[in-house]
């Protein structure tokens, strides 16, 4: 298992093998939402906030 | 099969959809729709040669658009836009599921504060106050009270977007503290559960708990006439239990099932991708 360091707080987020780009991962530290935006090399950024018209 | 999957998250549910198809040997193109633009003529994504476009973007405003441009283009999409339309708005599609014979909560949709407080005073209380656009169970609210309606009335006259001025006035149903909500593809089960809560939202994302459930002739019936009534497709189909009977109050057309898969031995991303496949080749085998 590899790991990235969170854009928000700086420490090591873990990620599991089957990463998708536009995949969601939780810091496990600060609690943030993190967007996967590229996967070789993996990077990421905060992910959006909550919008009104989200759903199904 | 060449398959578009537009999206802007990938959710649980659209992992199991890729593995699904890839698994499959399904050319996949991921579309995320925030890094595109679309115009009249054709689109800066790769749209080329897709057998069909798979909708899964999370907003539904997204889904609504890209699905309008994509057929425009003569992408087939899954849903098709105007089923989109239709089950992203619930007077539309209170309206078709009505039409269509379907038994549906009593609903009034008023547009003035006035006018709505004269609607829920003839509801009664308790009765539900939702909005337009919407899901997961958000800014909905039970009125139980005149107090609280005017309230409620008065927040969404002043701090909404304009739809939350079309006032969307509803029955409470007293379901016995769960709903329904089944997974089908053209109106035929794939599966079902029940969504079940002491809360009076029983929404999965409310964190409701789900059950497999074996759906009956009767609510299979309903389902095929709720999916008709929107056009068909792939689509999320909620009920509540009435004491005898059921009512359809939702259909959903970028349907989650990632709770569903939790509970039921139905693969139901293989089931959706059994049917996207049989859609695409009746898709090729009418073009010219």
């Amino acid at each position: 298992m590899s790991t990235v360091e969170c854009v928000e707080c700086g420490a090591e987020v873990s990620l599991h093998e089957d990463l998708e780009v536009g995949e969601i991962v939780d810091c496990g530290t600060c609690g943030s939402e993190l967007e996967v935006i590229d996967d070789d090399p993996v990077t990421l950024d905060l992910a959006p906030e909550l919008e009104e018209d989200w759903g199904e | 099969m060449r398959v578009g999957l537009l999206y802007s998250r990938i959710r649980k549910d659209e992992k199991l959809l890729l593995s699904e198809l890839r698994e499959r040997g399904h050319e996949v193109e991921k579309i995320d729709v925030r890094d595109e633009q679309f115009g009249l003529d054709g689109t800066t994504a790769n749209v080329d040669e897709l057998d069909l476009a798979l909708d899964r973007c999370l907003s539904t405003s997204r889904s609504l658009y890209v699905t309008r441009f994509l057929d425009a283009y003569g992408v087939p999409t899954v849903n098709a836009p105007e089923t989109a339309a239709v089950c992203a708005d619930k007077v539309r599609c209170s309206l078709a599921l009505a039409g269509a014979g379907a038994p549906t909560p009593r609903t009034e949709t008023a547009f003035t504060v006035e006018s709505a407080m004269e609607s829920i005073e003839r509801f009664g209380y308790p009765c539900v106050l939702k909005p337009v656009i919407g899901s997961w169970g958000r800014l909905m609210a039970k009125i139980d009270s005149k107090s609280a309606a005017e309230a409620v009335l008065e927040h969404k006259a002043t701090l909404g977007h304009y739809e939350h001025k079309v006032f969307y006035v509803q029955e409470f149903v007293e379901k016995p503290g769960r709903d329904i909500r089944v997974v089908a593809a053209d109106g035929e089960p794939v599966a079902a559960m029940t969504r079940s809560s002491d809360h009076w939202l029983t929404n999965a994302a409310q964190g409701s708990s789900v059950k497999e459930f074996e759906v009956t002739p009767e609510v299979a019936a309903l389902v095929e006439t709720a999916s008709a009534a929107v056009g068909g497709g792939l689509l999320g189909v909620d009920l509540m239990e009435t004491g005898d009977s059921y009512t359809v109050h939702e259909v959903n057309h970028t349907v989650e099932f990632k709770a569903l898969d939790s509970c039921t031995d139905v693969d139901v991303a293989g089931a959706a991708v059994d049917w996207l496949e049989g859609r695409a080749s009746a898709t090729t085998e009418v073009s010219p």
